[in-house]
């Protein structure tokens, strides 16, 4: 039963609902229908599969709120848990910052997938291509698929609604040579699986993998870099940009304790604080990435600008915030934008007269909040480039970097391309710091 | 959850260490009176047990392992004068591997019931079968005997869920009103309670019952300079530790203060979090204009609650055997460790480095009876006077290095994702002979002390890595002189080891722990501890991260 249709959710959800004697009541339900393969050394380590669906019950007297779940959905279970809510409410100590539940709301429909995802059969003959692809080069592959569909819905005693469902599929691939000295990466992510080409991703990892052997050491220091997209975004790890996205809070700022603050008190919104080429925002109606059309408060999504020419435009302000500072609150984005050009990576580097190509940036951590500073490595293929061309791979080398610098020291912006459910163009960036040398490979 | 959306939810970031998930997040959440009823009774958990090895064996299983896990978690978090929220849970279920065709195959379910046993085991079995098909390297267990009924529990004084939720928020509103008192403009704090209750069975005729409990008390404290738009924080120096709710009653003996000068505390198995909240408070305000480190060469001096993180991602996951094979190339990464280079006896560090596995360890968050694949625990050596001895490897991987048994290292976050290879609790050992850290510090010309841990970033093969930390004191001709800012290090795993020093005696030694070392994909987390003794590192590289914006 895991992926139910908004019918049949709303109709669990108004039961659930009328057992309800709580001052204000928001209950939630969410499924997910999905699996995944693994593979290492050309052979497959793992597989699973996951089939759940939850139900929330919050509910609130006064300014008291206490949370229950179950995963059952016969009617004394579903009662059960109403009650526990709401026992739990009355125990619960008074928040200053409650907020209470929001009325009906309107909703985008973002555009949904044509196609059904994978299979445990599809799923394993992905893998199985994969790796006979790699196995055929004497090549060794690494990887991993996941994907499948999920639903939300959410109603609560004000009136509100909310139904949304959403699928995705995730593959990634690491390539290495049979003596460890090259290694090669590529990943996708999609919401229709047709779109999605595992095995070209694969052959662009073992591009890299064996385009990387025989790596020169060069000096550390300041450097013209080409950062891919998987430089700037990443599906399971810190990023730069998704550092940055995820530092836009307005409470942190107005607290001061954010890069995003005023000496003086509050906060730099509307300060140009980057190149006037950069421009990010968020649209749930983006078909090649449509987003959420609706956060867990059920608060709506809509198209927003963060960064506008170089201006910081907006930032997330929660309810409570926005109450207390009587702006509108923010729905959080499931993804960004990042507008570019026309130009591919291969471009890019014909337009560079000398520079370093990276592929990926690797175990990324912030180091200094105060300037957004953060630290992390290249890996899985980075190379030298000289006259418009790549001339040689080199070694990995460790990088100490803001953002909040980096987009000011924009030498070009790509064509962007999807990745972890955003889109982000790959950017020529001058002057970005290298601060040692890495053995890795 | 992936790190991202971790970071992005807690606000707790820099608190949230390694690739975090927490653990029985999204998890049923429960009364907390829940948290102290009993579970089912192991003559119950023996009989479904049976009923799901016999179905593997009769689906062709030539070894089949039964986990029934109940996952009892809580979560206390604050922040200034309010408790923010309290959040109980419970998880029960049951994961299933089998071997089948020389391919393992894994299921799991939440309905514990004999039929929908009978049926996940036969599901597990199913998925063996159909990878078997495209499977390259038959699975090689080695051979471990059975155990028959036999149980274990974290000896712990009191079970913290034992403690009324009132006393634990008024505790963390306590610690968040010291460190205001003392100077601080904001506190988050939390409270993190484990308790794993997990029953095991496998075709090799053993029946373990354990009782596992964990505990972390933590904060972080800012303090904001409005005028200048500059803002510090520190960090508590608390341990996540596999103990009961005595943890947090303070105790002299258990305290170890750091060098002369710095007016730093560092913890044993007993902590005193307002103490620490209020000296968190007075650190923090004074961060605010302390000196700017200069770049360059520097003797480290390494606290413990530092020197665990460093021992982690530098000894602790190279070690690993997974990594070390290339089963983790796609995520965490690989090893410079390799079975090549480990046969050409390179040294790994100093004749002063001896590193030891001990998942037997007292206090440490990693420590269990019996690992997820019913192997009894122990010790071994993984570095001896600066030569690496061993990896960390469990019962499908030890024939790769010729050896017939695991080492009892193997976990599964829950029970409903598979088992598998995960760190011990890796530890530094102190010196044999006595030597304070006033002694160990009164031999340095010109050095830097560092207390807690900070920034860290290490590359997918662990030669090149940096740290930062929670506070910093410049040393200069044998004395603490003064407090800097903005110190981390940069260093390659062999050149720092290989300047490593040496360490004071076991009346400094203490225990780091982290509950987020994440692993594997889909991600898994699992709980570690590493202890050492304060430790001299010579000539590393010291930058400066301040920067203009």
């Amino acid at each position: 039963m895991a992926i139910l249709s908004k019918d049949e959710a709303q109709a669990i959800l108004q039961k659930v609902l009328s057992y309800s004697t709580a001052d204000a009541c928001t209950v939630g339900l969410s499924g997910r229908t999905t699996g995944n393969i693994r593979y290492a050394r050309n052979s497959v380590s793992t597989a699973g599969a996951q089939d759940t669906v939850s139900l929330t019950v919050e509910a609130s007297f006064g300014k008291r709120s206490g949370i229950a779940t179950c995963n059952e959905f016969d009617e004394a279970t579903l009662r059960r848990c109403v009650q526990r809510a709401e026992e739990i409410a009355h125990l619960a100590p008074e928040s200053p910052e409650y907020m209470p539940p929001l009325g009906p709301q309107t909703y985008l429909n973002p555009p949904s997938a044509a196609t059904t995802p994978l299979t445990p059969t599809g799923r394993a003959q992905a893998a199985a291509d994969s790796m006979a692809l790699c196995a055929a080069k004497n090549l060794a592959a690494a990887g991993f698929l996941d994907g499948g569909t999920r639903f939300t819905a959410l109603r609560n005693s004000k009136g509100l609604e909310a139904y949304q469902q959403l699928t995705s599929t995730n593959f990634s691939v690491t390539v290495r040579t049979p003596d460890g000295r090259g290694s090669g990466y590529a990943l996708g992510d999609v919401t229709d699986v047709a779109k999605l080409n595992t095995k070209a991703l694969t052959q662009r990892a073992a591009d890299k993998a064996t385009g990387s052997l025989g790596a020169k050491a060069i000096e550390p220091g300041k450097y013209t870099v080409i950062l891919e997209p998987a430089a700037l975004m990443a599906g399971d790890d810190l990023s730069l940009l998704g550092g940055l996205m995820s530092s836009l809070d307005a409470r942190s700022a107005d607290e001061g304790r954010s890069f995003l603050t005023k000496k003086g008190g509050g906060n730099r919104r509307g300060e140009k604080l980057f190149d006037e080429r950069i421009n990010i925002y968020s649209d749930p109606m983006n078909a090649e990435v449509p987003g959420q059309a609706f956060d867990g408060d059920g608060l709506p999504t809509q198209r927003m600008s963060w960064v506008e020419k170089g201006v910081v435009k907006n930032l997330y302000y929660s309810r409570f915030w926005a109450q207390k500072n009587n702006v509108a609150p923010t729905a959080y984005p499931s993804g960004f934008i990042m507008a570019g050009g026309t130009q591919s990576t291969a471009d890019l580097i014909k337009g560079t007269a000398k520079g370093i190509l990276v592929t990926r940036l690797w175990y990324i951590r912030e180091v200094d909040p105060q300037t957004l500073l953060y630290t992390g490595l290249t890996r899985d293929g980075t190379f030298y480039i000289e006259n418009g061309a790549i001339k040689f791979p080199i070694k990995n080398l460790r990088f100490n970097e803001s953002p909040i610098i980096m987009l000011n020291n924009i030498e070009a912006i790509g064509r962007p391309v999807r990745l972890a459910g955003c889109l982000v163009p790959p950017l020529k960036i001058r002057d970005f710091t290298f601060t040692s040398l890495s053995d890795a490979v | 959850m992936n790190r991202r959306d971790f970071v992005g939810l807690t606000g707790l970031g820099a608190t949230a260490l390694l690739l975090p998930s927490l653990p029985g997040f999204g998890a049923q959440r429960v009364d907390p009176s829940r948290l102290l009823e009993p579970g089912a009774d192991t003559i119950l958990k023996k009989r479904l047990a049976d009923a799901a090895l016999n179905a593997a064996k009769s689906a062709g299983a030539s070894y089949a392992d039964v986990r029934i896990g109940r996952s009892l978690n809580q979560y206390v978090f604050a922040r200034e004068k309010q408790v923010q929220n309290i959040v109980s849970t419970e998880s029960y279920g049951v994961g299933i591997r089998v071997l089948v065709n020389g391919c393992w195959g894994f299921a799991s379910t939440s309905v514990v019931t004999e039929a929908s046993l009978v049926a996940t085991a036969r599901l597990a079995a199913e998925i063996a079968k159909a990878d078997a098909k495209i499977q390259k390297e038959p699975v090689q267990l080695a051979a471990q005997k059975g155990y028959g009924e036999v149980s274990w529990r974290t000896p712990i004084v009191q079970n913290a869920f034992e403690v009324p939720v009132k006393q634990k928020a008024d505790l963390l509103l306590a610690a968040n009103a010291a460190a205001m008192d003392a100077g601080a403009s904001y506190i988050n704090s939390a409270l993190f309670q484990v308790n794993e209750q997990k029953y095991f069975a496998s075709t090799d005729g053993s029946y373990i019952d354990q009782d596992v409990h964990r505990l972390w008390p933590t904060f972080n404290v800012t303090a904001v300079d409005t005028k200048s738009g500059k803002f510090r924080s520190r960090e508590a120096l608390s341990a996540p530790v596999g103990l009961g709710y005595e943890y947090l009653t303070p105790s002299a003996a258990e305290q170890v203060r750091g060098p002369q000068g710095t007016d730093t505390i560092g913890y044993k198995l007993r902590y005193d979090l307002l103490a620490d909240a209020a000296l968190a408070g007075k650190q923090a305000k004074a961060k605010l204009g302390m000196k700017s480190v200069t770049p360059g060469k520097y003797d480290l001096v390494l606290d413990p609650g530092h020197l665990g993180l460093t021992i982690h991602e530098s000894v602790g996951h190279p070690t690993e055997l997974d990594r070390v094979l290339g089963y983790e190339a796609n995520f965490a990464g690989t090893s410079f460790a390799t079975l090549d280079w480990k046969a050409k006896n390179l040294p790994y560090g100093s004749k002063e480095v001896n590193i030891v596995a001990d998942k037997l360890q007292p206090g440490a968050v990693g420590t269990v009876g019996y690992d997820d694949e019913g192997v009894k625990t122990k010790e071994w050596d993984i570095i001896q006077a600066g030569k690496l001895v061993d990896y960390q490897k469990i019962r499908d991987q030890a024939h790769i290095v010729g050896q017939k048994e695991s080492d009892g290292c193997c976990y599964a976050q829950s029970w409903e994702d598979v088992q598998f290879q995960r760190m011990d609790n890796i530890s530094l050992k102190p010196r044999p002979t006595p030597l304070s850290v006033d002694e160990l510090v009164s031999k340095v010309d010109k050095g830097i002390y560092i207390a807690g841990a900070g920034s860290f970033s290490i590359d997918q093969q662990r030669f090149n890595f940096q740290f930062g930390g929670q506070l910093f004191f410049a040393i200069e001709k044998g004395k603490i002189t003064e407090p800097l800012e903005d110190v981390a290090y940069q260093s390659n795993t062999q050149e720092f080891w290989g300047a490593c020093a040496g360490s004071c005696d076991q009346r400094d030694y203490r225990l780091f722990g982290t509950f987020f070392d994440g692993k594997g994909q889909p991600m898994q987390s699992s709980s570690v501890s590493h202890g050492s003794a304060t430790t001299r590192f010579n000539g590393v590289n010291v930058i400066n991260t301040a920067r203009k914006v």
